[in-house]
């Protein structure tokens, strides 16, 4: 007699949104889990860490205030992935793009001649240029000469770095600052206010809301949000339709790379008021924001939740690092066990297992 | 081996069903030891689906294969190998970036241990190279080879692994005219040997030019084995359209308008960069149907193409209404009012994730009523929607379904509803019922009927000779990219037409 299998994996049809927000939060439990191993290594209750971390980053006002100022950066990079990944295009270079945005309006910032009142904007639409710029590049490789996109915004990250490194240690090397590489410090013009007390630069976080529901009108309600949708799922229909892949490329990473060089804008000039070493203007907000984006399910507006997530995660770290004396580099560990497990979850939503009863 | 006499492999009844379809409907057929038999039929006859049984990639519903007189299941290609059965396949599965010999022996336990040893495989690789005229540096890497090379390399694969059985799908479809040559020589070497070779193919030269024995599959069986000898190319060209009475739809007598489609001189290249097209000119006048006839691969498809904007000409001249539309975009040929019905309506008709909704406007979405400015019209698009699936009898739960999980008909109706209301007025339709059962096969043709009676000119491409008779005013039968002549299908001649697509000029009435 043939034996029963004990379940069956079938085709799924549409996974329902309670069942991919159900699906993502078990991925992320799991993958707290598992980092709780490398706690666990380190002599610490996984327990005691996660409690560390929630009262650290939601838990007082400090807490919060540091947590939300993480998650604007994460907030621009993640939206514009959204863009970028619904157009099939694999932008992992946000992290150079947001420098770049940092470097022009720094540039701007200390430069120019441009008047108090309109120093602040016209940083923000170098920081945007310069940022779309960097994306553009490996948007026209693409689509012109068929070069790979993953490894072309990932290289183009490591040219934006060690331009910042020169800029620092040679020529915008600040005089006042007595050997650090640093630039000078921003005149009072071209810093973003603050809300009091805190280091929440509050128009940028606007700024960021604000992007996330026009993207979201964008994709859903207009044309060049349907041939972005077009085009990432069928892109044969898309030249059957007419529908041009150039200019369609050329948008989305005009508006990936231009959010990720506005978050580099807001870094500058509403939390460091100058330019400095890469990694402190950053701390991996580019790619941190691939796994925001993903998390939203390249939902525009669901990266507003997600990166405040992952701003908890962000703040979490430094928790660690003070109170339990671990390395900051363990939310890297979290962050990459949450995407692994996140792509790795996808299998769920395509199908479906269904359990034979023994009789 | 005793009852069996020469055949070396015999099938009995096979059947193989696919949702909708029957794709081999008791299919009879026996194969001489060391013969070269050729699988003759258009596109959906069932021939490939046949060998990819026989090769282990699917399992009959019915039938039986016997090998020298005794019954075997082949239950994966591993079996087949192991009953001494190989496949090269139409496309070709080589890794690139492996040398030709790391290719052979791949999935083979060659060596000892974890470590692999070409030593020994080297030298095999050799006396099949010598003893066959099969001359390759098992060093170089695929992906340095030409295309008739890797084929090749895959022919000595299948020789590595002892096969006495060689099944070659449409191995000539990617080789130039001189790789064919070759392979032909090679074929007849390895049956000189003793190796029997199955060789599938739509193209009646080379049935001619290479096979002992011809088997003619239509529609899912076995119309005819003949000796090649025996036979000539109108003959199998008549067997594999089908000679039977042709069913006449219920068709109003056409009623001609002005001149709409007028090209003339048409060359372009195909994905290759060969020929495709070589001087075709014709015109299509409102409110009649003109058949394009042909073996596939004789430049219908990109005569598609070039028509619809997605192709660009590199001679000749097209107008449309009088107007010159020579190498427009697909965008602007639709502004143009041209309709264009694909020949893979999955991969390019829709968008599989996106809704019936929206895969209603794939086309329209920057026109009026759908959008304004930049913004989508929820309502309208909606109500197109309501429409499209209330007028075409679209069977789906509602307009937000997603297109993939419609059936093959209900998605040809999407795509038909999406070209056909803007009243175009030309409509490309390329094997608009390919594949779709016989009720939706019924109602596409009733609907492209209604277009014509409209006054829209069709330009119908189809393989199926038989949907070419029925529908067509005119018939146009490409050959190598040249136009063999245009007939009336009125009283056509299907061995006229049949000897046309095999490469005859029309001597019926004079230009």
């Amino acid at each position: 007699m043939k034996k029963k299998p004990i379940f069956k994996i079938e085709r799924r049809p549409v996974a329902s949104g309670s069942l991919i927000f159900f699906v993502s939060l078990i991925a992320i439990f799991i993958a707290l889990a598992v980092a709780g191993i490398f706690f666990r290594i380190y002599g610490v209750s996984p327990i005691r860490a996660y409690r560390l971390i929630l009262s650290g980053s939601l838990g007082s006002r400090f807490g919060i205030t540091e947590t939300v100022r993480r998650a604007i950066p994460l907030l621009l990079c993640g939206v514009g992935l959204t863009i970028a990944f619904r157009a099939l295009f694999w932008n992992i270079g946000a992290e150079g793009q947001l420098l770049m945005g940092a470097i022009a309006a720094s540039g701007i910032a200390l430069f120019s001649k441009i008047p108090g009142p309109l120093l602040l904007p016209a940083m923000f639409i170098g920081g945007f240029l310069c940022g779309a710029a960097w994306g553009l590049i490996p948007a026209i490789l693409k689509v012109k000469l068929g070069l790979n996109d993953v490894i072309t915004t990932l290289m183009m990250n490591y040219i934006a770095l060690y331009i910042v490194e020169w800029l620092i240690h040679g020529p915008w090397k600040g005089p006042s600052m007595r050997g650090f590489a640093y630039t000078d410090t921003f005149p009072q013009a071209a810093r973003l206010p603050s809300i009091y007390g805190t280091r929440i630069h509050w128009p940028t976080l606007i700024l960021g809301i604000i992007l996330a529901i026009f993207m979201y009108i964008m994709v859903t309600r207009t044309r060049s949000g349907f041939e972005i949708r077009v085009i990432g799922e069928n892109p044969d229909a898309a030249r059957f339709a007419g529908i041009s892949q150039l200019k369609t490329t050329l948008l989305v990473m005009l508006i990936s790379g231009g959010f990720a060089g506005l978050a580099g804008v807001g870094e500058v000039a509403g939390i460091h008021m100058r330019l400095l070493g890469p990694n402190h203007i950053s701390m991996g907000y580019g790619y941190t924001a691939i796994i925001v984006a993903w998390l939203a399910r390249r939902n525009p507006l669901a990266v507003i939740m997600t990166s405040f997530l992952f701003g908890i995660i962000m703040t979490g770290g430094d928790v660690i690092k003070v109170s339990l004396g671990l390395p900051f580099q363990m939310i890297n560990v979290f962050n990459g066990l949450i995407l692994f497990f996140l792509i790795g979850s996808e299998i769920f939503l395509r199908y479906k297992i269904s359990f034979n009863s023994r009789r | 081996m005793e009852n069996s006499g020469t055949y070396t492999i015999e099938l009995r009844g096979i059947v193989k069903r696919f949702p909708g379809v029957i794709a081999n409907n008791g299919i009879n057929l026996k194969i001489h030891r060391g013969e070269i038999h050729c699988l003759l039929g258009e596109n959906g006859a069932g021939k490939t689906t046949l060998m990819r049984i026989l090769y282990g990639l699917y399992q009959p519903d019915g039938g039986e294969i016997i090998l020298n007189g005794q019954s075997i299941k082949i239950t994966s290609p591993r079996a087949a190998i192991n009953h001494h059965i190989g496949m090269v396949h139409q496309h070709f599965r080589l890794v690139p970036t492996l040398s030709v010999e790391e290719n052979i022996v791949l999935g083979l336990n060659e060596g000892s241990g974890p470590f692999m040893n070409f030593r020994k495989s080297r030298e095999k690789i050799s006396t099949i190279a010598d003893r066959y005229g099969l001359p390759i540096d098992p060093q170089t890497k695929v992906w340095q080879l030409t295309v008739g090379q890797q084929q090749r390399v895959e022919i000595i694969k299948a020789l590595y692994r002892e096969v006495d059985i060689l099944i070659m799908d449409e191995p000539t479809s990617v080789l130039t005219p001189q790789e064919v040559d070759q392979l032909f020589t090679t074929l007849r070497t390895l049956v000189d040997n003793g190796l029997t070779i199955i060789f599938i193919t739509h193209k009646l030269d080379e049935v001619m030019q290479v096979s002992d024995r011809v088997t003619v599959l239509r529609k899912g069986k076995v119309i005819s084995t003949l000796s090649t000898s025996d036979t000539d190319k109108p003959a199998l060209a008549r067997l594999m359209v089908g000679r039977e009475v042709v069913f006449r739809l219920e068709k109003s007598p056409v009623k001609r308008k002005g001149k709409l489609l007028d090209v003339s001189n048409l060359h372009t290249l195909n994905d290759r960069g060969l020929p495709a097209l070589c001087g075709v000119s014709f015109e299509v006048f409102g409110g009649e149907i003109l058949g394009v006839a042909g073996v596939s691969g004789n430049g219908q498809h990109e005569l598609a193409e070039v028509l619809t904007g997605l192709r660009k000409l590199t001679r000749g001249k097209m107008f449309l209404s009088k107007k010159d539309v020579t190498n427009c975009s697909a965008r602007k040929m639709y502004d143009c009012n041209v309709a264009h019905i694909p020949a893979e309506r999955i991969k390019m008709g829709i968008v599989p994730a996106l809704s019936i909704r929206e895969n209603l406007i794939l086309k329209k979405y920057r026109h009026s009523p759908f959008s304004r400015r930049e913004f989508l019209e929820k309502q309208k698009i909606e109500q197109n929607a309501h429409d499209a699936i209330s007028d075409y009898q679209i069977a789906a739960p509602n307009c937000e379904t997603a297109a993939k999980l419609l059936s093959g008909g209900n998605i040809q109706k999407v795509v038909l509803a999406r070209e056909l209301s803007e009243n175009p007025s030309l409509i490309v339709a390329v094997h608009p019922t390919y594949g779709l059962d016989i009720g939706a096969t019924e109602q596409v043709r009733q609907i492209l009927l209604a277009q014509r009676e409209r006054g829209a000119a069709t330009l119908l491409i189809s393989e199926d000779l038989e949907e070419i008779i029925t529908m067509s005013d005119r018939i146009l039968v490409l050959f190598n990219g040249e136009v063999m002549g245009i007939l009336d299908a009125e009283n056509a001649d299907i061995e006229e037409i049949g000897l046309m697509m095999a490469g005859t000029r029309y001597k019926g009435e004079e230009q």
